[in-house]
């Protein structure tokens, strides 16, 4: 070997850039916790606190990336504008939870107000996500894959605009449900009220999720036509109407998830599903796109980190104000997970 | 069936410069061997066919020597020197060109613009010369067109077609156009997958004939992949046949036709004594 | 023909749901102001308003595609039929309008919808009172309807000069502003007060501008013959003059323009310039190299930031105040560093996993340059000001008009060479199968590099010349919808086209700029150019030939239509061709 130096080059700079950048930033992220954790500037009840909204916080947006995941693993496009479906049911959700208010509901029987609520987000987000995939997805199945993403992201500004068209442009907070405020104890921990439904029913959604595609007839049809659309054909399996039922099933969950994601953050604006959905579908991607278990994991880590990692990975190097940088570590998590591990956690390791 | 015979090349396996070797190549996807320690020569300037049923892993074999694959262990030597672990557009600089058993044409471009792709590693013009289009580099350019054009014109191509759309030739002048493409990088040893396969039989001989005629016109070493007994029998000189990943036999087509060890890959046990 | 029956009532669903998201969004009361048409002459006083025609122009188009196509079970339709299914959808969206109309005067939506309001009602009964005016709306939707079916039941040369008439009167009544201008500077009032009154076209003028519209376009279909042939002829010597010429006078006439429009316009035509820089820029990584860049903006913020920083008094931390231009070469070597480090990690990714990874990246850039964390550096929200002017061109739209015009000369120029040129067809063969493109001997990476390179050497241009032009610079300005609206562009031009994206940047940033009412709906309307183009025509408008050839995969046989002889008549006996 020694006698072909001649030869061309064997190692990929560009690999060696690469796992010197990953290492770069491992190293970087290591000596700020550890810094961090040496100061001492955070209490055991901080870390308890930021944990505990990092887990609320994920459980959303695994909710979220259940849509994204969903329809990755059948039509194996990203659905760009699965952030708008989300925002769309909370926005209109919203005058009715105004109209219950007014009404005296919400402070007479605030469980069944918060239900009807619910129960209006899911369906206008259902709505919009079948009608979404009836007009702007199906007649481009099997078109390359980058048309149906541009379309996607055509979807995503119409229906970002429509909403500002129909309900202006202000920003908008939900009426309080008096039941969610204040704190609880569990196991010794007090923690706020808000986080703990929303952990709660969240986590409950994905177990009825998983229960469904693992154990029902549809769920089964779900699996073989995300395994081979033709082969489910042939079986007898109306591919069109299961993918309907999957982008039906992606829009209620994302309706759930958005409202339970203004308990957490009382926003409300056209714009307010941008962050939320490319955080779940970084989720998604971090737990294995495509899988439903990996949707969970993904959206739990994603949460974790970016209520964890501003303090203990920046703060210890003196950074201002940490917070603001949350955007940018779940942007960095999904650049490095994309480039290292496009598999995720649980994906099947496909030929990415 | 008796264009191929035009020089007396040395004897089989005895080539003391092969312009391929291959030394006990092995891949492995997760547990399956997919080829397993095999040992390959193409002697220089003779036409080898490799043989054998399906899923007998000729074409992992194929892209290991190009690059696609990196062998899990063994060498692949090419004019003396190991190729391993080079990419697949450094095999085709060092002069390795190929076909593939899929067409896979650039069908949105034109016949012509195919074969300029083609001779890509052979054009020097840095891409700031082709900014400012320089006299050299424009030289260059036509001088490339030129040479697609003959090459069109070797492989059978009218002139007529070089500006239309790949894709929209038919099936057998497509399988011409990728042989054109791939001489198009001036290649020392020439890679065919499947050259035949879907022809009609008239487009099978004068595929088999052009095959004999590139090796003799343009110095080429050619190794193919090949279903067609026929065309197999009629254009190789050597023959390596694999089977469930491993190489069972090699010769010239009359041993191995008579080999049992290839009967009986081919038709099953009992058949080579019935 | 109950299947005619069942499709008109869902279109006419459609219709309704169409002209319900036009009103509801704001659009009937936004672009009321702007008349198009002046109907003085007729009825005292009325004129034709975009915002009511806008749900019109819908139905029309709605009920078109309605009767356009037979159902398949039935034989094709008799026009009776035809048109009454148009007048049915017509009438359907009408009631719908109707339905909106009513809500909205009563007020019960607003707290809700906010544009549902009494102005919007007053639009659509016209002014007049509910009863006459509800009557008159779905009459009128009704009309749009059966116009919707009579253009597909007509002959097709009478329905191609009624689109051709309407098309050009409504283009003259939009472009009002612009053309007024023009005319009035050119010292041309006598015309323009003969066509326009009170900013919209006078009804004769429109009536004549229809006729000759349909005239050109009448003479040139039965003129095309003769036209082929002389094209024929002309090629060589004299085909090569021609394109010079017409070059040339394209030129002089970009050179003039901004004395022509005046400032207001320049203006717009500096904005469009800054967008057709990008574009050029974006279509070498996306048209060129097929790298879905989501991220582009990034290499504008890098552009400009590192203007401001490098010429800014102002600059908080580094601030060696060069001049303008001599910042220039620094900038675009840093946006080449960058371009690489970007573009170095995204290597080995699919398609839609690079479109996200570079999302990530200008989102990051984003985030990080507003940050408190860079303030010391970069200003956070605050942003860097003042910015100094590119001297001697300062800050006046008439001139910095043409250091912008001169890069997108420039900018247009490079990506014309690099894709007639060897690095052209590896990026083609790149584009279309990754692993053949690498088997044939083409370094992938090293071009997917160099088309990252080029763009952002390209887009941080654009950055560097809008922060000179707007002497202030604020991390809000560089969000996803630059690259979004980049991406846009080329689309609706058409990717891989050079001029596609000229024609692209003039609609989609000049329009909206021109008409400030659009401004608003922007997004709105960007958003679903890209869906419609997606759907309908995703080689854009002016396709590339080869993107067409890719985006129609289906479609192989029409491929050769045209001069070019198809397939089966040019198969010719092999064995003449075979001996070399």
């Amino acid at each position: 070997m020694a006698a072909v130096a001649s030869r061309p080059r064997r190692i990929n700079f560009v690999t060696a850039f690469l796992w010197l950048i990953g290492g770069g930033i491992l190293l970087i992220a290591a000596i700020g916790a550890f810094l961090t954790l040496t100061k001492g500037r955070y209490s055991l009840e901080n870390w308890e606190g930021f944990i505990v909204s990092g887990i609320a916080l994920g459980s959303v947006y695994a909710l979220v990336a259940l849509g994204y995941t969903l329809v990755y693993g059948i039509l194996f496009m990203i659905n760009f504008a699965h952030g708008e479906v989300f925002m769309f049911g909370t926005f209109t959700a919203l005058f009715v939870a105004r109209f219950l208010n007014d009404a005296g509901m919400i402070a007479s029987q605030p469980w069944l107000a918060f239900l009807i609520v619910i129960a209006v987000a899911m369906l206008v987000s259902m709505t919009i996500a079948v009608t979404l995939e009836r007009v702007a997805y199906r007649p481009l199945r099997g078109a390359p894959r980058l048309v149906p993403l541009i379309t996607a992201i055509g979807a995503s500004l119409f229906l970002q605009y429509t909403a500002r068209g129909f309900y202006g442009s202000g920003v908008n907070a939900y009426p309080e449900f008096p039941p969610l405020q204040g704190n609880t104890t569990i196991l010794g921990l007090t923690i706020r009220t808000d986080q703990v439904i929303v952990t709660v029913a969240a986590v409950a959604l994905m177990l009825g999720l998983y229960l469904f595609v693992e154990r029902t007839r549809t769920g089964r049809a779900m699996r073989a036509v995300s395994e081979d659309k033709d082969v489910a054909a042939m079986m007898g399996i109306n591919v069109d109407r299961v993918i309907q039922i999957t982008f039906a099933i992606g829009g209620l969950l994302a309706g759930v998830a958005g409202i339970l994601y203004v308990q957490l953050f009382n926003q409300v604006d056209f714009f307010m599903g941008f962050l939320p959905g490319i955080k779940a579908f970084t989720a998604a991607v971090l737990g294995g796109i495509g899988n439903i278990v990996g949707a969970m994991l993904g959206g739990m880590t994603l949460g974790l980190l970016e209520a964890v990692a501003p303090f203990l990975l920046l703060d210890g190097y003196g950074i201002a104000s940490p917070n603001q940088l949350k955007d940018a570590i779940a942007f960095t998590v999904l650049v490095l997970v994309l480039i290292f591990r496009p598999s995720g956690f649980l994906g099947r390791k496909e030929n990415v | 069936m008796t264009t191929t015979e035009t020089s007396t090349p040395p004897a089989i396996g005895g080539s003391a410069d092969p312009i391929l070797r291959a030394e006990k190549v092995t891949i492995r996807f997760g547990g399956l061997v997919a080829n397993r320690d095999i040992d390959f020569v193409v002697p220089r300037g003779r036409i080898v066919s490799l043989i054998g049923p399906n899923g007998a892993g000729k074409t992992t074999f194929f892209n290991q020597l190009t690059g696609m694959l990196r062998p899990t262990s063994g060498d692949i030597r090419f004019e003396g020197e190991s190729i391993v672990g080079l990419s697949p557009h450094q095999i085709v600089e060092l002069g390795i060109g190929r076909t593939f058993q899929n067409i896979r044409l650039f069908g949105a471009m034109t016949v012509l613009a195919n074969v300029m792709v083609g001779r890509h590693v052979r054009m020097r013009a840095p891409w700031w010369g082709s900014l400012l289009r320089l006299p050299a580099v424009r030289a260059e350019e036509e001088l490339t067109r030129q040479r697609a054009r003959e090459l069109l014109e070797l492989v059978g191509l009218p002139r007529r077609v070089e500006d239309q759309w790949a894709k929209n030739l038919p099936y057998g002048d497509q399988r011409r156009l990728e042989i054109a493409r791939a001489l198009a990088s001036d290649p020392k040893l020439l890679l065919l997958d499947e050259p035949t396969a879907g022809m009609n039989p008239g487009e099978t001989v004068q595929m088999t004939r052009l095959i004999g005629q590139l090796r003799d016109q343009l110095n080429l070493s050619i190794l193919l992949i090949e279903h067609d007994m026929k065309v197999v029998m009629g254009v190789s000189e050597e023959i390596t046949v694999l089977d469930h990943g491993e190489k069972i036999a090699h010769g010239t087509p009359e041993e191995v036709r008579s080999n049992p060890a290839v009967i009986e890959a081919y038709l099953g046990k009992g058949a080579a004594t019935a | 023909m109950t299947a005619l029956l069942r499709r008109s009532l869902l279109f006419g669903l459609i219709a309704g749901a169409a002209c319900l998201h036009i009103g509801l969004v704001g659009m009937i009361d936004t672009f009321q102001e702007r008349t198009l048409l002046d109907l003085r002459m007729l009825a005292g006083g009325a004129g034709v308003a975009l915002g009511f025609l806008m749900p019109l122009l819908a139905i029309v188009i709605v009920a078109n595609r309605a009767v356009a196509r037979p159902a398949h079970d039935d034989a094709p339709a008799a026009p009776v039929p035809r048109l009454l299914a148009g007048l049915l959808v017509g009438a359907m969206g009408g009631i719908f309008l109707a339905l909106l109309a009513y809500i909205s005067d009563s007020g019960v939506a607003s707290s809700v919808l906010v544009n549902a309001r009494r102005p919007l009602a007053t639009i659509l009964w016209l002014g007049m009172e509910p009863g006459p005016g509800t009557i008159l709306l779905i009459g009128l939707g009704a009309v749009a309807g059966l116009v919707g079916a009579a253009l597909v039941v007509l002959p097709p040369l009478i329905t191609r000069s009624l689109v051709v008439a309407g098309l050009t009167v409504l283009l003259f009544g939009l472009l009002e502003p612009f053309l007024s201008v023009i005319l009035r500077n050119l010292g041309l009032e006598v015309v323009e007060e003969l066509v326009y009154a009170r900013g919209a076209v006078q009804l004769p003028a429109g009536i004549a501008l229809g006729a000759i519209a349909v005239a050109a376009v009448v003479g040139l279909r039965s003129g095309g013959g003769v036209r082929r042939r002389t094209g024929q002829q002309l090629r060589g010597n004299r085909a090569t003059l021609v394109r010079w010429a017409l070059l040339g006078l394209a030129l002089v006439l970009l050179l003039v323009l901004p004395n022509i429009v005046g400032r207001r316009l320049s203006d717009v035509l500096t904005q469009v310039g800054l967008f057709v820089l990008l574009g050029l820029g974006l279509n070498i990584v996306v048209g060129f190299a097929g790298l879905l860049d989501l991220g582009y903006v990034a290499f504008y913020a890098v552009g400009a930031y590192s203007v401001g920083v490098l010429t800014s008094p102002a600059s908080p931390a580094f601030a060696p105040q060069l001049p303008f231009w001599g910042s220039l070469p620094f900038v675009i070597i840093l946006a080449v560093i960058i371009g690489l480090m970007i573009g170095a990690p995204v290597l080995r990714l699919r398609g839609d996993y690079l479109a996200i990874v570079t999302l990530g990246f200008g989102e990051i850039a984003r985030i990080l340059v507003g940050s408190a964390w860079l303030q010391p550096y970069l200003g956070g929200a605050q942003g860097i000001t003042p910015i100094p002017a590119a001297e001697p061109f300062g800050r006046a739209p008439e001139s910095i008009y043409y250091p912008i015009l001169a890069f997108c000369v420039l900018a247009a120029l490079v990506a014309m060479s690099l894709a007639n040129s060897r690095v052209g067809r590896a990026w083609n063969a790149m584009r279309e199968d990754e692993s053949a493109a690498e088997a044939t001997g083409i370094n992938t990476t090293v071009y997917k590099l160099l088309a990252f390179a080029i763009g952002a050497a390209i887009g941080c241009l654009a950055g560097a010349f809008f922060s000179a032009k707007i002497g202030t610079i604020f991390p809000d300005s560089f969000n996803i919808l630059i690259s979004i609206n980049t991406l846009a562009l080329i689309i609706l031009g058409g990717m891989g086209n050079i001029l596609g994206v000229i024609v692209g940047a003039l609609v989609l940033v000049g329009l909206p700029e021109l008409l400030r009412e659009f401004e608003a709906y922007r997004l709105l309307i960007y958003g679903a150019v890209l869906v419609t183009m997606m759907l309908l025509r995703p080689e854009g408008l002016l396709p590339s030939r080869q993107r067409q050839a890719e985006l129609h995969e289906g479609q192989e046989e029409e491929a050769g239509e045209g001069d070019e002889p198809t397939a089966p008549t040019t198969r010719e006996p092999r064995e003449a061709s075979i001996t070399p």
